[in-house]
Order: C-alpha cells, then sequence, then structure tokens
C-alpha cells in the first residue's frame, strides 16, 4: 500500500483485527526500508542483532538517539528541512531529518487528524500565547513551531497574550464578540493555557462567556503534576473562566510529528490509524501484554520514510486503558500518560529495544 | 489592477522579497524567506486580497508561485493569471 492509499484510511475506525495485519506489515517494511537507505541505522542494528534485520520483529530506537545522532535514510542533498525541539530532560535537542515528501506527509496527516476534532472548515482561532514567539523567523522555538503547525487550521489568528505573558483583555474581547455566532478554535499550551490565561481569569474574576469553542493543548501535565493540577480541574476550571468549551489535549513529539494522539471526551488520547502505541515494562522493557498496567511508552509509526523514526522508545510512562471499545466511540488502542521516567530509570534503558 | 499585479504583490507584501524574486521559479521553503510563518501571512494576505478562503488542503498544497495561481483560479473562475 503506497501513501496515496494510506491516507484515504479513516482516522478511527478500523479495529485491531482491520487495523493491526496491515499496520504490522506496513511497518515490517518500513524498518526494511530504513535498514537499507540508512546507513545510521544499519550501524545500530547490525550491532544489536549481529548484522541483520530481526524477521519478526520491528527494534525500536530510543527516542534521545535523536538527540546524539543526526540519523537519516536519506542523501544530504535531498534534506528539505530540519526540525528541531528542546528536550526538558537535556539541553540536547533533537534533530529530525525531513524531505519535502516526508514533511508534506507529515502536515496533510496531522490536517487529518484535526479534522476530526475541529471539523472541515478552519475556525476563528485564539492562541494563547504573545505574537514575539513566531516572530523570529530563523530561530523557532519548540512553542512557536506547535503554533505554526496548528494556525492553518484557523483564521484570524489573534494572540490573547502580550509579550510579557499578561492577558491582552483588549484582543480577547473584540476576538470572542467578533466570532460570537461562531465556534472558535482555542490552542495553546498546557501550562501556559493554565497558568497565564486560566488562572490569571479567575483571579480577577472574569467570565469569558464563550458559547461555542474547541480548545486543542499539548505540551504535557509535567508543570500541572507538580501544582496536583489534574485534568479533571484543569477542564472544570477552564469551562467556568471561558464557557462552553470542548477541551481536548493532545500528545505528539517532534519525532513522530503528524501522528498525534488527541484526547476524546471520555479523557482518553486516541490512536490514530497511522500509529500505534505499545507499553513496556520498566524492569526488562518486554512488551506489557496486559492492558491496564503502567510501563514505558513505545510510539511505531508509518510516517518517517527520511529518517528512522518509525519505532521509539519514548522516555514517558503510561498506561494502555483497552482497545475498540472506548465509550466514545473511536476503534483503536486508547491510553493515558501518566508522565516521565525518572532520569535515573532512564539511563538503565539501552539505546534500542525490541 | 490586473490579477497578475495584485497577487505579485500579495507574494512581495507578505514574503518581505524584492518584486524581481516574484517568479515562476519562486518555491514554498527554497526561498529562505518563504519559511512556514511567512506562509501563513501569505494565506492571510491572498484571502483579503481576492476575498477567498482557502481549504486547509490547499493551504498546504500551495507550494509556489504557479501552485499559488492555480489553486486561487479553483477558488474564482473569472480570475486569470
Ligand atoms: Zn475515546
Amino acid at each position: 500500500m503506497n501513501w496515496e492509499q494510506l491516507i484515504t484510511l479513516p482516522v478511527y475506525q478500523l479495529n485491531q483485527a482491520e487495523k493491526m495485519p496491515l499496520f504490522n506489515q506496513q511497518l515490517v517494511e518500513l524498518a526494511h526500508y530504513h535498514y537499507q537507505h540508512s546507513e545510521n541505522y544499519r550501524d545500530i542494528i547490525d550491532f544489536l542483532y549481529q548484522g541483520k534485520l530481526p524477521e519478526d520483529e520491528v527494534p525500536a530506537l530510543a527516542v534521545r538517539l535523536f538527540k546524539h545522532h543526526l540519523l537519516k535514510s536519506i542523501s544530504t542533498e535531498d534534506i528539505f528541512r530540519i526540525t528541531t525541539s528542546s528536550g526538558t530532560t537535556s539541553q540536547q535537542v533533537s534533530q529530525i531529518v525531513l524531505d519535502k515528501e516526508n514533511a508534506l506527509r507529515q502536515q496533510k496527516v496531522l490536517a487529518t487528524i484535526m479534522k476530526q476534532w475541529l471539523g472541515g472548515k478552519r475556525l476563528p482561532m485564539l492562541i494563547i500565547d504573545h505574537p514575539k514567539v513566531i516572530k523570529n523567523k530563523f530561530s523557532y522555538s519548540a512553542r512557536g513551531v506547535g503554533i505554526q503547525g496548528m494556525s492553518l487550521f484557523g483564521y484570524d489568528h489573534t494572540y490573547a497574550l502580550n509579550e510579557d505573558m499578561s492577558i491582552n483583555i483588549g484582543a480577547v474581547s473584540q476576538f470572542i464578540d467578533k466570532h460570537k455566532d461562531q465556534k472558535i478554535f482555542i490552542f495553546g499550551f498546557t501550562f501556559i493555557v493554565w497558568q497565564y490565561f486560566i488562572q490569571k481569569l479567575k483571579e480577577k474574576n472574569t467570565q469569558l462567556g464563550i458559547a461555542d469553542a474547541v480548545l486543542l493543548h499539548s505540551g504535557g501535565w509535567k508543570k500541572l503534576q507538580d501544582k496536583a493540577v489534574s485534568n479533571q480541574t484543569f477542564k472544570s476550571q477552564l469551562n467556568t473562566v471561558l464557557g462552553n468549551v470542548k477541551v481536548h489535549n493532545f500528545y505528539g513529539m517532534v519525532e513522530q510529528t503528524g501522528t498525534v494522539y488527541v484526547e476524546c471526551e471520555a479523557s482518553y488520547l486516541h490512536c490514530p490509524i497511522w500509529s500505534d502505541v505499545i507499553i513496556r515494562k520498566k524492569s526488562n522493557l518486554a512488551e506489557e501484554e496486559k492492558n491496564g498496567i503502567e510501563g514505558i511508552i513505545q510510539v511505531n509509526s508509518l510516517l518517517p520514510t527520511s529518517y528512522p523514526g518509525h519505532a521509539l522508545l519514548t522516555e514517558d510512562l503510561g498506561i494502555i486503558i483497552g482497545e475498540d471499545n472506548c465509550q466514545c466511540g473511536k476503534k483503536g488502542k486508547y491510553f493515558q500518560v501518566n508522565g516521565r521516567l525518572a532520569k535515573a530509570e532512564m539511563r538503565g534503558c539501552s539505546d534500542t529495544q525490541s | 489592477m490586473t490579477a497578475i499585479t495584485i497577487l505579485v504583490d500579495a507574494f512581495v507584501t507578505a514574503l518581505e522579497v524584492p518584486r524581481s524574486e516574484v517568479n515562476e521559479s519562486l518555491e514554498y521553503n527554497s526561498h529562505k524567506q518563504w519559511d512556514s510563518t511567512a506562509h501563513m501571512i501569505l494565506i492571510a494576505q491572498l484571502e483579503n486580497d481576492f476575498e477567498v478562503m482557502f481549504d486547509i488542503d490547499d493551504i498546504i498544497d500551495m507550494s509556489s508561485f504557479t501552485k499559488a495561481k492555480e489553486i486561487l483560479t479553483k477558488y474564482n473562475e473569472s480570475i486569470s493569471f
């Protein structure tokens, strides 16, 4: 199956029996593709598996390998863009090598997934950040890149914050008033939305009374967990100050841009058709066979062709809740992310695991 | 103003490039001024100047000056470049 066909698959409708044989076959083919085209990947695999890609499984690379090595499966002259992100655990940044085709595929898959949550039409967009975050053209921050990536789902992009992170209440009120008869799209990073928007509005006793909106947020719960703010608290306070807003967190990483995992109405993250999540035991990294047990999250994605990022062992902990039977009606695996692996535990993990 | 003049003006303004660089060989991400930030500025400019609202897929597909012409024509058949 080529990408022209793959992109037409329904995002959340195939059950395990329909998805997994197809997905696994594609993933194995992709692993062989990278083994052939990526010298870096071949070296790693040859070293760990005595000169041969395992027949029946796809080895996962530790996500931090992309912080130390420029891993690519294309020739240097075909590099279109290198996306980077700062990690939260080290100063090192991941470097992801993209050719034109891979960059475009990431955008198309992201768009296809987002349409499931936002609808097919672009919506007036309120960004919970300040406009300077995207101003420096040649050195984007991870925040800037995230905002860029989401802005194509909106129009009349309006920034809710000033550069000092205070609320630009004039701009916000004007925006809400102008679009009061439409559904609006709100986007921001989890901690920023909470700290600089929800909390500040609450302090001022301001209620925006939004009639209809979808808020997507991402970036991790670490800082909110430190403040003991649960997802439930986040949502209920948000609805109090903002109004009628559907809230969806999403999980994803720069190493697999495109395949994001969006939180449903039942508060679980859902696998789109083009990716899969596996939980591995902390003790020996073996695959956790049972659902409902916490372990290290591995993400498999069919998108990466220009770099060998198709199977990655993350540094995040999570639980697979179930498959095909979420109360929201979506098929496929659904899970939750519980936090990050402690630094000491990370050192115990080798750089690859199958 | 002719459609082509409006189009070139939109590119000049949004990408902050000299007129001479707005031609058939101008492509997204190949020209250093046409990055993802500039792309959304360009989209807003074109939507304003041609009074259209692009679909998400067309924003993604608008990867060159030539492609922009093709997409705009799709939205408004009376436009010709
Ligand atoms: Zn669900």
